[in-house]
């Protein structure tokens, strides 16, 4: 079995290869890699050949739209969906979801999970043999303001262990999943904590062989966003690709988003 | 006109393996209830590298109606069983299978070859893929189609859905090696 000695070896080589591409000029990548051998199950999993450039079209430069309809009010907050309160520590992460042009996404769906305290997912898949917190299930979900805001009410969740290589351990983070105003600029992510210990061993983040990409993944601490007696609070704005189509002066204002 | 910065975007990531208690919601492979006139299914699988079968991948789909049109209306995610609101998403199952029941999305404009947008995400796959499902009819619209032109046949066969002999369609992803799907970057 590969030992995470192993995984950091590889890691690195390629790190060390992409830094020296950017010495000798070639552009900053801001993606992840899709071919990424050192998480072991991308090896059958990524296109072969490059991704065909198109123009999008038609529908492409629309969204799907959801409202308060879709999504109750109360789904954004994580500590109230069972009786009693969950353990851990209570945390708000807050933010804008802004697209490539620094214009807010108004009333767009901002779905999140993630593993309890004690970094166990309520999946049944999951078996890592950390207690299962009856009082968490790690499922939210939000429509953002006319302002693109966001903001959710949650428990930090705890690291956990998975079976890419002996001893592998994911740093903490939430998974998110967003929508812009086209679906081109549709994306599913993950936010993570500052100051991680496990981030140089994580071949998940370190698929962005970028650093200044894989820190905007990283949530900053907000004492503003703190509440006294309660909460600690984390901000993480998210930016998506920039938009194609020709947008209507209203749009522009952010007029279309929020209408019930 | 308002000025505007360009922003770097934020990287995606993996779904990994946990999204199945998150991501999925009643009736989300529905965007009309089966049965109802005008429904069909879409259905395909979704294959690796190896030619083996994932069943951890989950797919949207975002389309107009059979008329062409691109609707703007809420209520996807607490379906009424009435209102058409073009997006789906289906979870793959054990046997790598999907399956949505929609309509044929018709032409966005006169000559239009009519196609369905496709997200792909999966464990191991480590950012979201787009793509497009055609319909097979319309050889007339398809030939002048500006992407389909641009793609050797051998390739642009992997966007084709097949029609079924009930009328349905059905569509294989193949993430990777013979027969790979074409993927689309729109940057
Ligand atoms: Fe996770």
């Amino acid at each position: 079995m590969e030992t995470q000695q192993d995984l950091s070896a590889e890691i690195n080589a390629m790190g060390d290869a992409y830094a020296r591409a950017l010495k000798d000029g070639a552009s900053a990548e801001t993606q992840p890699r899709l071919d990424y051998a050192p998480y072991r199950s991308s090896i059958l999993r990524h296109p072969t050949k490059s991704l065909h450039h198109a123009d999008p079209e038609t529908i492409e430069l629309y969204s799907p739209a959801f409202g308060h309809q879709d999504v109750h009010a109360l789904e954004s907050d994580l500590t109230i969906q069972h009786n009693g309160e969950p353990q851990g520590e209570r945390i708000i992460v807050a933010g804008k979801v802004l697209d490539g042009d620094g214009r807010p996404v108004a009333g767009q769906l901002v779905e999140i999970w993630q593993a309890n305290a004690s970094g166990r997912y309520i999946h049944k898949r999951d078996q890592h043999p950390a207690p299962l917190d009856p009082n968490f299930t790690g499922v939210g979900r939000c429509i953002t303001g006319p302002d693109g805001s966001y903001r959710f009410t949650t428990i930090k969740p705890g690291a956990y262990p998975w079976k890419n290589h002996v001893n592998a351990w994911r740093p903490a983070h939430i998974h998110f999943s967003m929508f812009g105003t086209e679906f081109t600029q549709r994306i599913v992510t993950q936010m993570y904590f500052p100051g991680d210990q496990l981030f140089p061993l994580d071949p998940i983040y370190q698929s962005i062989v970028d650093q200044d990409a894989r820190d905007r993944l990283v949530a900053s601490y907000d004492h503003n966003l703190t509440e006294p007696e309660w909460a600690l609070g984390y901000n993480w704005d998210i930016v998506l690709t920039g938009s194609k189509r020709t947008w209507t002066e209203n749009e522009a204002l952010g007029a279309a988003g929020d209408e019930e | 006109m308002s000025t505007t910065t360009n922003l770097v975007p934020t990287p995606g990531q993996t779904v990994g393996p946990f999204y199945g208690y998150a991501l999925p919601f009643d009736k989300d492979n529905e965007l009309l209830a089966p049965g109802s006139p005008g429904s069909l299914r879409l259905q395909g699988t979704v294959y690796d590298g190896a030619g083996e079968t994932i069943p951890d991948a989950i797919l949207e789909i975002w389309q107009p109606d059979a008329d062409g049109r691109i609707v703007q209306q809420t209520g996807s995610l607490v379906r009424d069983g009435y209102t058409f609101t073009g997006w789906g998403r289906a979870s793959v199952g054990h046997s790598g299978v999907y399956t949505f029941t929609t309509v044929n999305p018709g032409p966005t404009g006169p000559g239009a070859a009519p196609f369905i947008s496709v997200a792909v995400f999966a464990r191991g796959l480590m950012n979201r893929l787009f793509t497009r499902m055609y319909l097979p009819e319309n050889e007339e619209a398809l030939a002048k189609d500006p992407l389909l032109s641009s793609l050797d046949p051998d390739r642009r066969k992997t966007l084709m859905a097949r029609r079924d002999p009930d009328g349905g369609l059905t569509w294989d992803i193949r993430l990777q090696g013979e027969g790979e799907t074409v993927f689309l970057d729109f940057q």
